[in-house]
């Protein structure tokens, strides 16, 4: 190859880069290792790891074990799905164009949203997205969340706003119920308040009864409402849709994705209105037809909004996505449907309410800390017991348990709480064990 | 070379629902819909999600992958997404249960593994580009700008420096680099390229001044071109006080050869899904890790990997840092797959792959630019590096057939066509990028398709008009789907009668 382009040498190829900038020495990194010995290494470090199959875990917070159905994994690891790129080419992208096309159905279906894009990269980013989006949508500047937020989440909403000068007004939540406190939101609410951020369940696992009369009350200001949504609770939960949401944001991973030590995840976003459509970020795929009308086909839609056309005035500079996790979100819907996903949400509301029967009766032990329906996750306190969660979820440990995320730092005006998380892989059994567990660190005697 | 992708005329999902029908159930005995939820909270309606069972949705969902074109398939030599192969071992180690069903926030006694893996993965790459310390977090490419950008912004702003609300980008540039500077709140600049397609040093100097917070160069650019001047351009974004940002698109060119932390950048952003041979997965997840200079590293997003000496653990405390940028601590299934191609190759390695990975381009692009009606503009005697950047407006003039017919008609070869009209200092623009893992034999099967398509182009074939017949559809109305009347972005409605 070399002699047909008249060099002798690959070096002559980099003889171009500047003396003083060529490397001298090879990298100091590693030699190369074979097949055998990169998976025999790899594999060695991992298995110094816990998984939530080694250990019993009761952790959520954002990210939630759930199975997923092999027939996912099986179709996701396809070569044609998994090594191909975005779909530039659509001719030759069709398979992927219309998987997204289905997840932007799907999505739509499942929020009772009108329009969504083809994915965010998780919830956090797609709520920064959002705040952004009702500041260009109403040229205001204010956003308000809820007091009880994802602390990473609130991390990253404020890394999203602080360069397009938005400021983040934080509403309070009563300490009873978790409800929103509507006379402090009506003190907050202002002509400068461009959308109003609502999750439900929210991050602690409590309701929220006023969805209406919060939605009405941010509508009448001109603000954007927007709503935060775990998707799993949609087969019975009202919907952002059905709630008056402008915005819908959520996080995708319990739809068919592995929980990864918290990454890839599956940015959810989906909202109503033509004018909010034009606002939107991300890729959107539109359903076509071919030049001779002969074929139904896929391709991109509303480009124009995008950073490869629209540079700098982009409506954001999101280019790869999570359309892999897209895939496997849209097989996961499509598999258990309308009756599978009431079945999957009514299980893991009886999980709930069984773990907070159990958990409620232990000695000094307050569950849920917030007088409200609660779903899939909820408080834990551990004030009257005297002793920390992290001492508690140390003694659980040792069983081969763990415990439920210390929020004792995120909101110390929870006292010594831990957010506890239970799902449709969590029987009743597995339960049991835990409040068990508990009664032996906290009552310090065995049932 | 033959090529047919499947035709199924596949349904959309919904089309294949039949009422009853549960593929997937959670529990063998599953609690009936009516449970404790309150009145108040029940969703009014069921979703109107299709009811399928589960070999019709594997048999959609394999229908739908055989109408789609990846790497495992053919030649994709789409420029500056380095679609390399993925090593299949890569994906059978992030398969494994041990990191799929890691939880973020589990105790780090029993996360260690993991932990290590990232340190390491980590440690290696600031090693490659030779930079202090590395951000596995952003989540793409694009974010991986944004937090370079935030970096750039917290640190001027640490030093009193807040005055600095410009960024600059020559005219050849990835579309994120203004799209990114924007969103961090920055007045993008752009400065026009020399007459070979480098930064021009005399229109950056005049560009530069107290305004400027930062510089975003490819290097190599986007024409496949090393800048020659790099560290005269260092030096001069430097002098006024501004910082020099790497955008990684390009590093495939260079591992092994030269280090773009030696070069004077400060910030140094990656992309594992193109270098380091992540799959795409047709769109994402992606990973855009940020390398920077031990001045900047204070400010990186929390948390950062960490060892102790017995032990790792994750870092929140840093007081200076910009915050987080995403939830928990980055694609962690993608760096896994990136780490095991970084030990499956070692540093020998990675430089041969630069090595063949710029020999192929060049093989390459001076075999295409001799075939009529192609062109290679810009410094045509200077070597290229990982891609080059084809022109094909002699075509256009001479025969009517433009760079997008070319594309089209490359698909019925099996080639995925190159990135076209881009970059937009490029007339007719066909960027290629072949990337070490093609053989020769198929760069000659390409270069003989682009004979062929030319013979074509001057003999007025009918072939360049109704091309691509090989795929799954034939030539698509991109227009239709973009027209108020007729836009369908989902199942239910067209846009008009919402």
């Amino acid at each position: 190859m070399l002699r047909e382009i008249g060099l002798e040498l690959v070096d002559q190829l980099f003889q171009d880069i500047p003396a003083s900038i060529r490397s001298k020495a090879k990298l100091s990194i590693p030699s190369k290792l074979s097949e055998m010995e990169a998976r025999k290494y790899v594999e060695t470090l991992l298995s110094r790891n816990q998984s939530a199959r080694d250990i019993l875990s009761f952790l959520g917070a954002g990210v939630w074990p759930h199975y997923v159905p092999a027939a996912i994994d099986s179709v996701i690891s396809r070569g044609e799905f998994l090594t191909s790129y975005t779909p530039y080419q659509p001719e030759v992208s069709q398979g992927m164009l219309q998987c997204m096309f289905e997840f932007q159905s799907l999505i739509c279906d499942l929020t009772e949203m009108e329009y969504a894009n083809s994915s965010l990269y998780d919830w956090s980013t797609a709520l920064g997205e959002a705040a952004r989006m009702t500041v260009r949508a109403t040229g205001r500047n204010e956003f308000i969340i809820p007091h009880f937020i994802h602390p990473e989440r609130l991390g990253t909403l404020k890394t999203y706003c602080e360069p397009a000068q938005i400021r983040i007004v934080e509403v309070a939540q009563e300490s009873r119920t978790g409800a929103i406190d509507l006379s402090d939101l009506r003190r907050k609410i202002s002509a400068h308040t461009a959308g109003v951020y609502l999750e439900c369940p929210s991050f602690l696992g409590f309701t929220e009864k006023s969805c209406d009369q919060i939605a009405d009350l941010t509508h009448r200001n001109g603000s954007l409402f927007v709503m935060g949504c775990e998707p799993t609770s949609l087969g019975a939960l009202k919907t952002p849709g059905e709630l008056g949401a402008d915005i819908a944001v959520g996080e995708g991973q319990p739809l068919g994705n592995h929980m990864n030590f918290g990454g890839p995840l599956l940015g959810i976003f989906a909202c109503k209105g033509k004018g909010l459509l034009r606002n939107m970020p991300g890729r959107i795929i539109g359903s076509t037809t071919t030049l001779d009308g002969e074929q139904i086909a896929y391709c991109m839609a509303l480009q124009t909004r995008e950073q490869h056309i629209r540079r700098g005035k982009a409506t954001s500079n999101i280019c790869t996505n999570e359309a892999l996790l897209a895939v496997a979100a849209s097989m996961y819907l499509s598999l258990l449907g309308p009756d599978g996903l009431a079945e999957l949400s009514a299980t893991i509301a009886d999980r709930t309410s069984y773990a907070i029967e159990q958990l409620s009766g232990l000695r000094g032990v307050k569950a849920p800390g917030f007088e409200a329906f609660h779903y899939m996750e909820f408080t834990v306190n551990f004030d009257q017991a005297g002793k920390k969660v992290k001492e508690i979820n140390d003694e659980l440990l040792k069983a081969g348990i763990q415990g439920g995320l210390d929020l004792s730092s995120h909101f110390p005006e929870l006292g010594q709480s831990a957010l506890y998380c239970f799902t449709e892989v969590h029987s009743h059994r597995d339960i049991d064990m835990l409040r068990d567990e508990l009664r032996v660190i906290l009552e310090g005697k065995a049932a | 070379m033959s090529f047919a992708q499947a035709k199924w005329n596949e349904p959309t999902i919904d089309r294949l629902s039949e009422h009853g029908k549960v593929g997937y159930h959670a529990v063998s005995r599953g609690q009936p819909p009516v449970s404790s939820i309150p009145k108040g909270l029940k969703r009014s309606n069921p979703p109107a999600l299709p009811e399928v069972s589960e070999i019709e949705v594997i048999r959609h969902y394999t229908r739908l992958s055989q109408e789609n074109f990846g790497i495992d398939l053919g030649l994709y030599p789409l420029g500056s997404c380095t679609m390399k192969y993925n090593p299949k071992v890569c994906d059978l180690i992030a398969a494994s249960h041990k990191i799929q069903e890691l939880h973020p926030y589990q105790d780090e006694r029993t996360v260690q593994g993991i932990l290590a893996l990232l340190y390491e993965a980590s440690d290696r790459l600031a090693k490659i580009v030779g930079v202090e310390k590395m951000t596995l977090q952003p989540a793409a490419g694009a974010q991986g700008e944004y937090t370079g950008l935030m970096l750039i912004r917290a640190y001027q702003r640490d030093k009193g420096d807040s005055e600095r609300e410009e960024i600059i980008v020559p005219d050849s540039a990835h579309g994120t680099n203004p799209a990114s500077a924007a969103m961090a709140g920055y007045k993008v600049v752009e400065v026009r390229s020399n007459s070979s397609g480098c930064v021009d040093k005399e229109v950056l100097s005049a560009a530069v001044s107290r305004r400027t917070a930062g510089v975003m160069i490819t290097n190599p650019n986007t024409l496949g071109i090393f800048e020659p001047d790099i560290l005269e351009i260092a030096g001069i974004v430097h002098d006024a006080g501004g910082l020099l940002y790497y955008d990684g698109a390009n590093l495939n060119a260079i591992m092994g050869k030269a280090k773009p932390g030696d070069m004077g950048f400060d910030i140094v952003h990656l992309n594992l899904h193109k270098t380091f041979a992540t799959p795409h997965g047709g769109g994402g997840p992606g990973s855009g890790p940020i390398g920077v200079t031990s001045a900047l590293s204070g400010y990186l997003p929390v948390p950062t990997v960490e060892f102790d000496g017995t032990k790792y653990y994750l870092d929140y405390n840093r007081p200076k840092t910009i915050g987080k940028i995403r939830a928990f601590h980055g694609n962690v299934a993608v760096v896994l797959r990136a780490y095991a191609y970084i030990l499956l190759h070692g540093a020998e390695g990675l430089e041969a792959a630069s090595d063949v990975a710029v020999l192929n381009a060049n093989y390459l692009a001076q075999k295409l630019r001799n075939i009529k009606g192609f062109s290679l503009p810009f410094a045509e005697s200077t070597p290229r590096k990982h891609e080059f950047v084809l022109s094909a407006s002699q075509l256009l003039k001479e025969t009517g057939v433009s760079a997008l017919q070319v594309a089209k008609r490359l698909l019925d070869f099996g080639v995925h066509p190159p990135t076209v009209y881009f970059p937009l200092i490029v007339e007719e623009a066909m960027m290629i990028e072949p990337t070490e893992t093609v053989s020769k034999q198929e760069l000659d099967g390409m270069i003989r398709a682009f004979q062929q398509i030319s013979e074509e182009a001057y003999s007025g074939s009918e072939m360049l008009k109704t091309a691509p017949r090989a795929t799954s559809v034939t030539r698509i109305d991109e227009a239709k789907a973009n027209r108020p009347k007729t836009m369908k972005l989902t199942w239910r409605t067209t846009v008009s009668k919402s």
